[in-house]
């Protein structure tokens, strides 16, 4: 459960595995359009108004906020724990998204970090319907954890957006991550009585694989 | 004193002399695997606590064990229903991760196919929402009509239910030979056979006089829960991803979304019934429109991986927006598949619709909410 080579590779050197699979890296890799460096004003063409919501942000919050990226219809926002409460407030107020889509946990272990990543979209602003705006922020992670009782926390959203509450309930159960200011932070799908790690961290192993 | 320490619900809580505490399911055949747990103070629902997770199965952890082709069976079991609609955002993504190109041809079979299900799952939704009102026609006839498009979908994919028809770069097989005539023929019979659907059900006084004014979802709530779908439009939001954000082919076909004002159970329970006249008319205009020859799928390497990226596609499915977040690490696993799926964010105007309806609205109400357990739990 503890240490596998798979894990540790994550995000640093993929081509680790097998030879046989060696020779098909290089096609996808290739056709990808641009690659998430940080500054997306050195590529030509970038959609406009993607990149206008993406600079009122960054505008706003300096170097607390940094543009993951910029494609069409979809604005990445990468945030740091802090300042995730004022950047939504941002984005509900001034930005004009009204909902979020889904709020999904990613665990990344070799960071020690994990991931909690909301999408947020609107019903209410017709400029903004083909939009989704990617707020993602990083909890600190925990090898031993125990859900609600250690310094894996963030704050929850539950007081700007009221449709985080069920989806940061899910994420609090399936990686752990505790919410600040949430006003219900029961099990959802796990049973009551569960008692082994959450499950979607990388090193809760499905049983028999 | 050494009562044991129940699960919420299992207790009879007594908080008052009034309130009973009630649980709803979760093998009650109405509700669904679920259960929800209601208080009630004579007639009246107080408080509302759904209470999902009975059949959890861990879809997006099995999804980080297997590769981007082998997900895709497993990955529409949520709603076998509905399985075209489900896999649509996932089979999406990972074209956007993988820099696939699909065919014309195959775009147009897909949104056929997809509007067939929407069509084959709301049928199977109405048919249980007419048994919940007690009303056992509406429960022979959709389950009757049903059988016309699935014979279609299996002439098409080859399986009843589950079909597995979507993959990344297309689908699987083209159609077989003169299935353009047969799909338009019975399609034009199941919309004649919805309308009259009308007479005995939808403008049925009895249907009017349980549905109407239950379980109201105001438009400003409709937004600020982030429901979605049936529920979202029937509060006067015209918001279908179909128009707005139009993936494939659906920004060259012929179609309107149905919205209406009222918010109430019979509201949300017309929607999906206009909704399949809609994709009677997707459907016929997809044929028209469709290329005639050519291939219907890329070819594939073995094993194909994806750079360091992350995606989210959404489509509307026979419940609402269904988004799919995908993130890759140059694996040919996926690092993280996280379905959002409509049943889970509506789910949460539950509570909202319920507090201070009578106990005997709670089976209307809740299945207007187009809710599938499975789907929720994932």
């Amino acid at each position: 459960m503890s240490s596998e080579p798979k894990k540790e590779a994550v995000e640093k050197k993929p081509e680790d595995s097998k030879p046989t699979n060696d020779k098909t890296t290089e096609k996808p890799a290739a056709t990808k359009p641009a690659p998430k460096k940080v500054p997306p004003k050195e590529e030509p063409e970038l959609p406009a108004f993607e990149k206008g919501i993406a600079d009122k942000i960054i505008e706003n919050f300096g170097e607390k906020t940094t543009i993951s990226f910029v494609k069409p219809d979809r604005v990445g926002i990468k945030v740091g724990r802090d300042a995730v409460h004022d950047v939504a407030e941002f984005a509900r107020d001034v930005l004009n998204y009204d909902h979020v889509d889904s709020v999904s946990g990613v665990d990344y272990p070799a960071d020690k970090e994990i991931e909690v990543v909301y999408h947020l979209s609107s019903y209410t602003d017709p400029t903004l319907s083909r939009q989704i705006l990617e707020l993602a922020t990083r909890a600190q992670r925990e090898d031993k954890p125990i859900p609600g009782n250690d310094a894996t926390r963030l704050p929850s959203l539950r007081d700007i957006f009221y449709s985080v509450e069920f989806h940061e309930r899910e994420v609090f159960e399936m990686l752990g991550v505790y919410f600040e200011g949430h006003p219900d932070n029961r099990r959802l799908l796990l049973p009551e009585d569960w008692a082994d790690l959450p499950p979607l961290r990388k090193d809760f192993r499905n049983k028999g694989r | 004193m050494s009562t044991p320490i129940l699960p919420p619900g299992l207790a009879i809580q007594k908080a008052d002399e009034r309130i009973m505490t009630l649980n709803v399911g979760p093998q009650h055949p109405g509700s669904g695997h679920m259960r929800i747990i209601v208080q009630i103070d004579g007639d009246y629902i107080v408080a509302c606590d759904p209470d999902p997770g009975y059949v959890h199965r861990g879809e997006e952890k099995m999804a980080e064990y297997r590769n981007y082709v082998l997900n895709v069976p497993h990955l529409e079991r949520p709603v076998i229903h509905d399985s075209c609609n489900v896999l649509y955002p996932y089979v999406l993504g990972v074209e956007e991760l993988l820099g696939l190109e699909v065919t014309e041809r195959a775009k147009y079979i897909r949104v056929i196919a997809a509007e067939l299900n929407r069509c084959v799952y709301t049928m199977y939704w109405l048919a249980i929402y007419g048994i919940f009102l007690g009303h056992s026609t509406m429960f022979m006839w959709p389950a009757g009509d049903r059988e016309l498009l699935i014979d279609l979908l299996e002439k098409m994919t080859g399986a009843r239910v589950t079909h597995s028809y979507f993959i990344p770069g297309g689908i699987r097989n083209d159609l077989p030979a003169n299935f353009e005539d047969v799909c338009l023929r019975q399609v034009n019979y199941f919309e004649k056979r919805i309308k009259e659907y009308a007479d005995v059900f939808y403008e049925n006084p009895i249907l009017i006089s349980r549905t109407e004014k239950t379980g109201v979802l105001t438009r400003e709530n409709a937004i600020r829960l982030g429901t979605t779908g049936s529920v979202l439009r029937a509060s006067g939001v015209d918001y279908d991803v179909r128009k707005k954000e139009p993936y494939d082919v659906y920004d060259e076909l012929d179609f309107e979304t149905n919205v209406m004002k009222s918010g109430d159970s019979y509201a949300r329970s017309r929607i999906p019934w206009l909704d399949m006249m809609e994709s009677c008319r997707i459907i016929r205009d997809a044929l028209q429109k469709m290329p005639k020859s050519g291939s219907v799928r890329v070819k594939l390497k073995p094993n194909p991986k994806g750079g360091f990226d992350s995606v989210y596609k959404r489509v509307e499915s026979g419940r609402g927006a269904l988004g799919c977040y995908i993130v890759s690490d140059k694996k040919p696993e996926p690092y993280r598949v996280k379905l959002s799926v409509p049943s889970f964010r509506n789910l949460i105007a539950l509570p909202h619709l319920l507090i201070g309806e009578k106990l005997g609205n709670m089976p209307s109400t809740y299945w207007s909410l187009n809710y599938w357990p499975v789907e929720a739990d994932r």
